[in-house]
């Protein structure tokens, strides 16, 4: 019998039957669940962008923050080249992943302004606003960039002045926990609120430094400290808040939004 | 070989073979989710049923896994019942998911889930191999839980959440141990509860590899 059970034709049989029933299994599970991943995934994606917002608050049902997002969010489309924002698509509907593996609609970098090691950037983007009697309150930007392992995907959330940052965090990423995986940390997150992205002469200045920051440095409104132990990641999102704020980003749209022209 | 009995392989990982305090596997996840309670309850339950599952699996086909191969056959089990646990935490717990990270996922790599198949489904029914699994799950579990009490309740003053020593920081009297929060305080820890469990059961204390020489000179070393 063991004879037998060692052929090479068994051996290949047993294996080939048993990835066969574990890819079956495997499969119908995934196909089963993902209507519910999927909408666990947008809810996780409202909750961070009402977080990040500084509104709500932690520990609300998925229908208080559905409420409290239809209520007070309102989803733009922004044309990224003209700064502008369009009407191309609807933009509840339309999906900016998909937009950026799309050749239609979107373009491939090249190396140098592709600082945020993105490859490719999509023409409209997502912005969400905070609006109180039509006035612009808030504007939460999608942002996203290369860390050390894995593309981080988050949201900046921007005053009325388009300088001051509300909020700054990550919805999803593959960072190493305990390391890069501090994104997420409240307390890091914590101390981006209150800075201000722009120098006086409206240049780019926000940074992540090492060995924390000098309260009494006149740049220091400007800079943030870097994660321990994660140096990579930390270069990441400052490169990905370089890219995105700058003129391939989100840049021509702040400049016309804050003359009021967008 | 006298047949293990259910109640036996069901009990005896928890205080008398215990997977970590015994064995010493799992030791990497033990320390990664235990810095609160509920991370360390999803774990557990997660390892459990995976253990379980894959020994009774491994047990049912035993006979028919070509002994070249087992290793390999063991692996794909394993991992698949691995996915489907992540998946399931994905679609009904997705941010307890989200806290856990990679180790639902490096449950695949968890020593106690293989070495259990290897060293127990192979060689035994499926039931009995069946409650082996969960036996060990939950001596793993056991071990979890009071790691995720203690560094829970000490670190942050809180148990699943809930504050039971106000801290300091929120105007209370406790002023919480911040290095059981992070991962080397779990190492001590289990030192503890290891050391602890053999002087209960002395039976668990190991033969020394050598012995120390006695001192032959009387003079010290310079």
């Amino acid at each position: 019998m063991s004879n037998q059970q060692e052929s090479t034709v068994r051996t290949l049989m047993v294996a080939l039957i048993v990835c066969m029933v574990c890819s079956v299994f495997v499969a119908g599970a995934a196909i089963a669940l993902r209507p519910l991943q999927v909408e666990n995934r947008l809810l996780d994606k409202q909750r961070s962008i009402l977080a990040i917002a500084g509104l709500g608050e932690d520990g609300m049902s998925a229908k208080q923050i559905n409420a409290l997002y239809d209520d007070r969010i309102t989803t733009r489309i922004v044309d990224l080249t003209t700064g502008q924002y369009s009407d191309a698509f609807d933009p509840l509907v339309y999906d900016q992943m998909k937009a950026v593996k799309d050749p239609k609609l979107s373009q491939v970098l090249s190396g140098d302004q592709d600082i945020a090691s993105i490859k490719r950037r999509e023409r409209y983007a997502t912005v969400y606003l905070v609006e109180d009697q039509g006035e612009v309150e808030k504007v939460i930007l999608p942002v996203r960039g290369y860390g050390l392992w894995s593309t981080l995907y988050g949201f900046i959330a921007l005053k009325s002045d388009l300088n001051t940052v509300v909020g700054f965090g990550f919805y999803q990423h593959g960072e190493t926990p305990g390391l890069g995986g501090e994104v997420d940390n409240p307390k890091w997150k914590g101390l981006w609120q209150g800075k201000t992205l722009f120098d006086g002469s409206g240049e780019l200045a926000v940074e992540i430094i090492k060995g924390g920051v000098d309260p009494q440095n006149p740049k220091s409104v400007h800079q943030v400290d870097a994660l321990a132990g994660a140096t990579l990641t930390s270069i990441g999102v400052n490169n990905l808040l370089y890219f995105w704020l700058g003129e391939n980003g989100f840049g021509p749209f702040l400049e016309k939004l804050h003359k009021g022209e967008a | 070989m006298a047949q293990p009995t259910i109640k036996e392989v069901l009990l005896n990982p928890i205080f008398h073979n215990n997977p970590i305090g015994l064995q010493i596997l799992g030791i990497c996840s033990a320390l990664a989710v235990t810095s609160n309670l509920k991370t360390a309850l999803v774990m557990s339950v997660a390892l459990t049923l995976v253990t379980g599952f894959s020994n009774l699996f491994i047990s049912m086909i035993r006979k028919q896994i070509p002994s070249s191969i087992r290793m390999i056959v063991q692996m794909v089990i394993i991992a698949s019942l691995v996915i489907v646990v992540d998946q399931l935490l994905k679609a009904f717990a997705y941010s307890l998911s989200k806290q856990l990270s990679v180790f639902v996922g490096l449950i695949i790599t968890n020593c106690i889930v293989m070495g259990r198949a290897e060293a127990f489904a192979m060689a035994n029914p499926p039931v009995v191999s069946f409650f082996d699994g969960i036996g060990n799950g939950l001596g793993y579990s056991a071990m979890l839980i009071v790691l995720g009490i203690v560094r829970e309740l000490f670190g942050a003053g809180k148990l699943l959440g809930y504050t039971i020593l106000p801290t300091v920081n929120d105007g209370g009297w406790y002023q919480p141990n911040g290095l059981l929060l992070l991962p080397p305080s779990a190492f001590f820890l289990i030192g503890l509860i290891i050391w602890a469990l053999r002087s209960w059961k002395t039976e668990q204390n190991e033969a020394p590899d050598f012995k120390m020489a006695p001192q032959v000179s009387n003079k010290e070393a310079y």
